[in-house]
């Protein structure tokens, strides 16, 4: 146990850790950490070893190689203590069906030994966090997806945990619906619970996510701001459809904002190094001078897809481990 | 604090089941056997009881064993389902999940050894003949002890190896492996006297038959007959018998606690 992680701020310290299902290794060496207060994700493909780190990160697993820290407490010499101070969402629904949304909870906060008093209250304040005050001595099995998802969640802060683990929380759920669980997620996190989080859903780390660790074959790939990975890839892109595709060109390779031309069968596209919502009126308005009219146009700003995409793509798969140990060396400097 | 688990599980179909035992098999073999034995002249000067009292108490023994080696079973669909996940992910003491499991079927042993009981005694079996009614009183008391350390030892054991397993289909292989000779190489049904050597020898460490031996002991009392056997019992054979189940109880948990500690849920 580190004294000083609490004072720095930070409440997830993993150092090398490396988790292996006989010659597999699910988690191949992996190192970050998780400031006090932040949405931190795990984004990744399926199988890509969330589950396992975070497992091992909750006590579930036990620790092979490497150390972790949760709150203060090892995982390996003091996991009765790091299980007092989180709270956990599982990636599969865990519900009693046959128990009501109140008996869960009560459940919950008997196994973490809350006191009668504070349990009453706190199922009061859980209940309507979560929006499931009318539901409150109704069976579990008689509830939908979301509502599940909500009072899963609301068990996870039951014992007011330092850090809060969501498994792939949205998984399986409408868009309506994991639009609500994002909400629920950020109210939680505004009150200052920290809050670390697996998916695979490219939009859900970028909305919710202080930072995010994309993670392929067991190795953190890159680490960074949602903004901030999607500023690795830089560009906006502009597609324009136009009468006049040549001069069009011409008009463009002038610019100094353009940086690349691609030619598609009716438009073109135009990668900039700036912020495209910027460069388009003035695009527009020098192809105008040159009597060139615009008939389509379209601007993409690069998404957490592209950024995903780009890091674990199909080319990295099949390059094994070489390109992936760079990877890593770069989210060490961070 | 011991958590128990699930107690809504209904107990209806747990207890006709010993019931209709009592009601055919004992009723039908009782009426053989009676027949079969009435040639045996019996011994002179020691109080006869009928097969259907001698059997009964094997009845209450056969469904605290079947009851207790299937209360594990819960563990495994909790692990199945992923709730086990909440608990053990939790700061509960593993031997406390074991506890909860063993008090809660121990409770529904209770339960069951005690409406057996009543229809027995309902069908005609002799149950605390000649017993006053403090005797009756200790008596119960003291089936209920056997039954509970009984049921304890086994559902231990149900609990170490649910954990252990992936599959409650295995588990009901392992259950039906092990419930057949602890059955049959006991004194639940009939004498154990006839046995050849190596049955007896399998049956005197049978936990089972220490139960039936109690059982009887307190049903029937320490001197009968039943089906041409003369059978006594000293309360140091009785309290041998019980040391005997506490023992097996004792191993069971330490077996369950080892499976538990090796046991991860994910």
């Amino acid at each position: 146990m580190r004294a000083g992680s609490i004072l720095t701020g930070t409440i997830i310290e993993v150092e090398g850790l490396y988790h292996h299902y006989g010659d597999i290794a699910a988690v191949d060496g992996i190192s970050f950490s998780v400031e006090e207060g932040e949405i931190f994700s795990f984004l990744g493909p399926n199988g890509a070893g969330k589950s396992t780190a975070i497992n091992v990160l909750i006590t579930l697993l036990r620790i092979q190689q490497g150390t972790a820290t949760v709150a203060g407490h090892d995982v390996r010499k003091d996991p009765q203590q790091v299980r007092n101070s989180i709270g956990i969402v599982f990636q599969d629904v865990t519900l009693d069906r046959d128990m009501t949304c109140r008996e869960i909870l009560e459940f919950h906060g008997r196994l973490y030994r809350m006191p009668s008093v504070e349990r009453k209250q706190r199922i009061d304040e859980l209940l309507s966090l979560v929006e499931l005050d009318a539901k409150r001595d109704v069976r579990t099995k008689h509830l939908s997806g979301g509502m599940k998802r909500r009072l899963e969640i609301g068990r996870g802060l039951m014992t007011r945990p330092k850090v809060l683990f969501l498994d792939e929380p949205t998984i399986g759920l409408d868009p309506q619906t994991r639009m609500r669980m994002w909400d629920y997620i950020k109210a939680v996190n505004d009150e200052g619970t920290t809050i670390f989080l697996t998916t695979h859903y490219m939009d859900e780390a970028d909305h919710l996510s202080d930072r995010i660790s994309i993670i392929d074959h067991g190795r953190i790939i890159v680490t960074g701001t949602p903004y901030g990975l999607k500023n690795t890839l830089g560009e906006d892109l502009i597609y324009l459809e136009t009468a006049d595709l040549p001069g069009t060109r011409v008009t463009l390779s002038a610019m100094g904002e353009v940086k690349e031309l691609r030619e598609k069968s009716r438009g073109i596209v135009a990668m900039l190094n700036g912020d495209g919502t910027k460069i388009l009126p003035q695009i527009i308005e020098n192809l105008a001078d040159r009597g060139i009219r615009v008939s389509a146009v379209n601007l993409k700003k690069p998404s957490m897809d592209d950024v995903f995409l780009h890091f674990t793509g199909r080319e990295l798969r099949d390059e094994g481990a070489e390109k992936p140990a760079t990877a890593v060396a770069r989210t060490g400097r961070r | 604090m011991i958590r128990f688990f699930r107690f809504k599980t209904l107990l209806i179909s747990s207890l006709v089941q010993p019931a209709l035992w009592m009601a055919f098999f004992g009723i039908a073999m009782s009426a053989n056997f009676n027949r079969l034995t009435s040639e045996i002249p019996p011994i002179p000067g020691v109080p006869s009881v009928d097969y259907l009292t001698y059997m009964a108490a094997g009845v209450i023994a056969m469904t605290t064993l079947f009851t207790s080696l299937f209360g594990g079973i819960v563990l495994l669909f909790d692990k199945n389902w992923g709730l086990m996940r909440e608990i053990f992910a939790s700061p509960l003491p593993r031997n406390h999940i074991i506890f909860g499991i063993a008090l809660s079927g121990m409770t529904k042993t209770f339960i069951q050894a005690v409406i057996i009981m009543v229809f027995a005694i309902f069908l005609g079996a002799a149950f605390f003949a000649g017993f006053t009614a403090a005797e009756t009183v200790v008596s119960i008391a003291g089936i209920l002890l056997f039954v509970g350390v009984f049921s304890l030892g086994f559902l231990f054991l149900s609990a170490a190896i649910s954990i252990s397993l992936e599959s409650p289909e295995g588990l009901q292989g392992i259950i039906t492996l092990l419930t057949m000779p602890i059955f049959f190489a006991s004194n639940a049904l009939y004498p154990i006297t006839a046995f050849p050597p190596v049955l007896q020898a399998i049956s005197a460490v049978n936990p089972l038959t220490h139960l039936v031996s109690g059982i009887r002991y307190f049903t029937i009392g320490d001197n009968f007959q039943a089906i041409g056997i003369h059978y006594t019992a000293t309360p140091m054979d009785i309290a041998f018998s019980f040391l005997l189940l506490v023992l097996f109880a004792v191993l069971m948990f330490a077996l369950a606690m080892w499976r538990f500690s090796k046991a991860t849920v994910t």
